[in-house]
């Protein structure tokens, strides 16, 4: 007989695992069904957080070189050992999936380890990674699946010389010259990384500006301040070849818009232009769950799909495909099957790009009002004038706050600074309250910190900033 | 020894209460002051707290029951708390003493007046300083009912547009030499008021037309004897223009509808109100259902109503729900106006005076019996395309009436 519970998850990851905490909380019996062997899905093994470690490391070591020299303290024969700092990364991510296993028995949650796979609307099959195959039924299942990186049709990722973010996490030696394609947050992230640690780096994006979505201006200079760190763009510019030679690859670009062809010799090309939703041998046509035309799960606003029982979270549905985005589905979704009221407030998710400086954005950028026709006003600070940047060395970037013209009400917040992704946590709190650029202005804000920045481009919506 | 609580007094014309939540159960410790139960109450939640320190020994009422003032909710033993053997023995060895009651202390929380009260963000602190608003008077719009800056200012701004109106009523002007100072009627009143509403609420616009009038005078020469021989009621212009609105309403659905908030309500009936000049002022009688009547039932109940109208039988249900509104200046005389429109209804039918005018027709200039016609319309849903082919139908409907009877 199959085992049964309340709830079986699907998916390990930071929308599967928060799910199925919270709704152990409210009192479900629940289950999660993880292939990779270990909990946290892409973000934590080979996603944000061994990311966010090699780019400490990195920034470090780059300090050690460059930066610090200027303040007094002169480092003599700074060396990279890539092995320990891999290494170093590899713990951090071993010590937090170990720490969600660790939440998982403290919730009672039982992780399964396997595939699973539908086999009816109510029934689970799990290829058991330990061998076998057991059934699971359940009054509820969450597909919490995840993405998967795409490739340039006709140029598969082998995970050595073409790699996807995952095989840029894990390069064995720092590659002369990496060919980044797309120039979304990871392909600027793992650009930075490698281009701190010695190499040099080219980044091809098919549209004419970096990091579409954000906010223009942010944009602008964030391309500008990487350029100056020496990262090189080719904006305009498509991909139609990769060649393997014998070190390395020829990489073919052409501009999007046509025109003649150019080759670049690199080492190592990372293919970071884009995630699709991952749905393969779930057995979701066995269960009847619809997709849409780009391959992801079909909800209602309670993530509920067309079959009763079945709901989806994270990137496997529509919406931005984040870490903290999944989670916040993931609370919603438990409470709502627990027969609470879940809600996501979309207008309020904060998007950061971990590089230096940083760019942290949190809802409508100029653009998007221009295009809706809302009035609104602008509040800017540049980190030149704020006391703490310019003593830390790390003046590069701004804050801009834009506020409805009538209400004052903040519409959106969008920094490239430093720190910039721990900052953005103020904005998204005053915007989740209906917060208006006055009442950031007017709240205290300790000396000396970067986020007076914030303060100060606060007041600047209404011209009074004070210091600049 | 044991203590008695009582419901304590709960004020003027209060004697019975509700018990809320219990904090204590049964052989826990209670120190002096300490919160027991909650006493909901119409006026006020009240907490009654312990007399003394000791043991709660005995709860005499539940979570939901009602009771007077002076009646016992709980009795303390002194001592300490421990296992039930013990508190029990402390109530067998006081069982004889006399009791001694405390008259509790009241700790009175007063109900906040809709729900909780909520922190002010600095900005409206600051709007409602500089402007002495009252915040108490606003509804929040942010989270949990919270008040935003945006709220304040629509105060401040809603405020700003009822001061004037508050200036108005200044001390009388003296009535001067030739002048004379009457009353307004109710109705006048009502007129004035109503007239003015329009004007504030709708975004009103009018858009005008001319009717070639041959046609209808043509028909209405030549069955006039017949109509009135069978119906006994004259064949006037009104039905048929009544009759054309309505082909132009069922055509141009928004015209027949009105705003409620943030809603459109679209009316599939056809009520139209005639406007009747009486000698006190304007009435606007309605017509119902005018569509599932016949010329000469609306003819019938037109003259009816306007009889009534004059010798003021009107009731108010007669005046009441019309979708649409007709009203003719022509009677008077007017070659052209712009009607104000009938609130909430989103369209008024001006008609005006017949008056031969040359006009061109094929290349060639022809004296014809003309009427300027005008749709006053509320743009805020009415567009001017819809406004404009509206008029256009009534028009087209009138000048060939055989149109009415196909339905084109």
């Amino acid at each position: 007989m199959a085992k049964t519970y309340d709830l079986i998850v699907i998916g390990g990851g930071p929308g599967g695992y928060n799910c199925a905490i919270r709704a152990a909380q409210l009192g479900l019996r629940v289950a999660c069904v993880e292939k990779r062997g270990a909990l946290g899905g892409t973000c934590l093994n080979v996603g944000c957080i061994p990311s966010k470690a090699l780019l400490h490391s990195s920034e470090l070591y780059e300090e050690a070189r460059n930066g610090i020299a200027k303040m007094g303290i002169i480092v003599e024969s700074v060396k990279l050992d890539l092995k320990a700092m891999m290494a170093h990364k590899e713990e951090s991510v071993d010590a937090l999936t170990k720490g969600i296993r660790f939440l998982f028995k403290k919730h009672k949650i039982d992780e399964i380890i396997g595939a699973a796979a539908f086999t009816a609307k109510n029934k689970l099959t799990v290829k058991l990674n330990a061998g076998g195959a057991e059934e699971f039924e359940a009054k509820s299942f969450v597909i919490a699946t995840g993405s998967e990186p795409v490739g340039v049709p006709g140029v598969p990722i082998d995970e050595k010389l073409v790699v996807s973010s995952t095989g840029a996490l894990a390069l064995a030696k720092v590659p002369e010259h990496l060919l980044v394609v797309g120039a979304g947050y990871i392909g600027l992230e793992m650009g930075s990384v490698w281009r701190r640690l010695g190499s040099k780096v080219t980044v091809v994006e098919f549209l004419d500006r970096i990091t579409p979505g954000l906010d223009g201006e942010v944009a602008k200079t964030f391309e500008r301040v990487l350029k100056k760190q020496g990262l090189q763009f080719k904006l305009g510019m498509k991909v139609t070849g990769v060649k393997k030679n014998g070190k390395g690859a020829e990489v073919t670009i052409e501009p999007a818009k046509g025109g003649a062809a150019e080759t670049i010799a690199c080492d190592v090309v990372l293919m970071s232009i884009g995630r699709r939703a991952f749905t393969d041998g779930l057995g979701l046509d066995k269960a009847g769950v619809k997709l849409d035309n780009r391959g992801r799960v079909v909800t209602d606003e309670h993530y509920a799909t067309n079959i009763a029982g079945i709901y989806a979270i994270g990137d496997v549905r529509e919406g931005p495909m984040l870490a903290h985005k999944a989670e916040d589905e993931a609370v919603a979704c438990a409470e709502n099957i627990a027969g609470r009221a879940g809600h996501v407030n979309y207008g309020v998710i904060p998007a950061v790009v971990y590089t230096y400086p940083e760019v942290a954005t949190v809802g409508a950028t100029e653009e998007e009002l221009k295009a809706a026709g809302t009035a609104y006003k602008v509040g800017k600070f540049p980190f030149t004038a704020n006391a703490r940047a310019k003593v830390n060395a790390t003046t590069d970037g701004f804050v801009k706050i834009l506020a409805d013209a009538a209400t004052d009400r903040v519409l959106g917040v969008h920094m490239i600074g430093p720190d910039a992704g721990n900052m953005i946590g103020e904005a998204a709190i005053a915007m989740e309250f209906g917060a208006s650029s006055e009442d950031i202005a007017r709240t205290c804000h300790a000396h000396p910190t970067l986020t007076e920045a914030i303060r100060q481009a606060a007041m600047a919506v209404d011209g009074w900033t004070m210091q600049a | 020894m044991t203590t008695d609580i009582r419901v304590p007094t709960l004020g003027e014309s209060v004697t019975e209460a509700t018990i809320g939540q219990w904090f204590k159960k049964v052989g826990d410790a209670v120190s002096a002051d300490e919160p027991l139960v909650e006493l909901e109450t119409d006026k006020v939640t009240i907490e009654v707290p312990a007399p003394s320190s000791g043991v709660l020994s005995e709860i005499r009422v539940q979570t939901g029951d009602t009771v007077e003032v002076g009646a016992i909710l709980a009795s303390i033993a002194e001592g300490k708390a421990g296992n039930g053997t013990k508190v029990k023995a402390a109530l067998k060895a006081e069982a004889k003493p006399a009791k001694t009651e405390v008259k509790p202390a009241l700790k009175v929380v007063e109900k906040p007046a809709s729900g909780a009260v909520q922190p002010v963000p600095p900005s409206v602190r600051r709007i409602a300083a500089e402007n002495a608003i009252d915040l108490s008077g606003i509804a929040g719009t942010g989270k949990e009912g919270r008040i935003t800056k945006g709220d304040a200012m629509a105060a401040l701004t809603a405020r700003a547009v009822q001061a004037p109106a508050a200036k108005t009523p200044a001390a009388p002007r003296p009535v001067a030499e030739r002048e004379e100072r009457v009353r307004m009627s109710r109705l006048r009143q009502t007129i004035a008021a109503r007239l003015k509403e329009a004007q504030a609420t709708a975004a009103m616009l009018t858009t005008f037309n001319e009717v070639d009038m041959t046609e209808v005078i043509g028909t209405r020469a030549k069955y006039k004897d017949l109509f009135e021989k069978k119906h006994g009621v004259k064949l006037g212009f009104m039905g048929l223009f009544v009759k054309a609105c309505i082909a132009a309403l069922k055509e141009i659905p928004s015209v027949n509808a009105e705003i409620d908030g943030t809603d459109i309500i679209y009316k599939n009936h056809y009520d139209i109100g005639v406007a009747v000049g009486i000698d006190k002022g304007l009435v606007v009688p309605v017509v119902r259902d005018a569509d599932l009547k016949s010329l000469a039932e609306i003819e019938k109940e037109i003259g009816a109503l306007g009889q009534r109208a004059r010798s003021g039988d009107l009731k108010i249900e007669d005046l009441q729900g019309g979708t649409f509104t007709i009203s003719n200046g022509g009677v008077y005389g007017s070659l052209m106006s712009t009607p104000i429109l009938n609130a909430p209804q989103s369209g008024i039918l001006g008609m005006h005076k017949i008056q031969e005018r040359p006009i061109a027709l094929k290349g060639a200039v022809v004296v014809r019996p003309m009427m300027y016609v005008a749709l006053s319309y509320d743009h805020r849903l009415v567009d001017g395309k819809e406004a404009v082919t509206f008029l256009v139908r009534v028009k087209e409907c009138l000048e060939a009436p055989e149109r009415m009877l196909l339905d084109i």
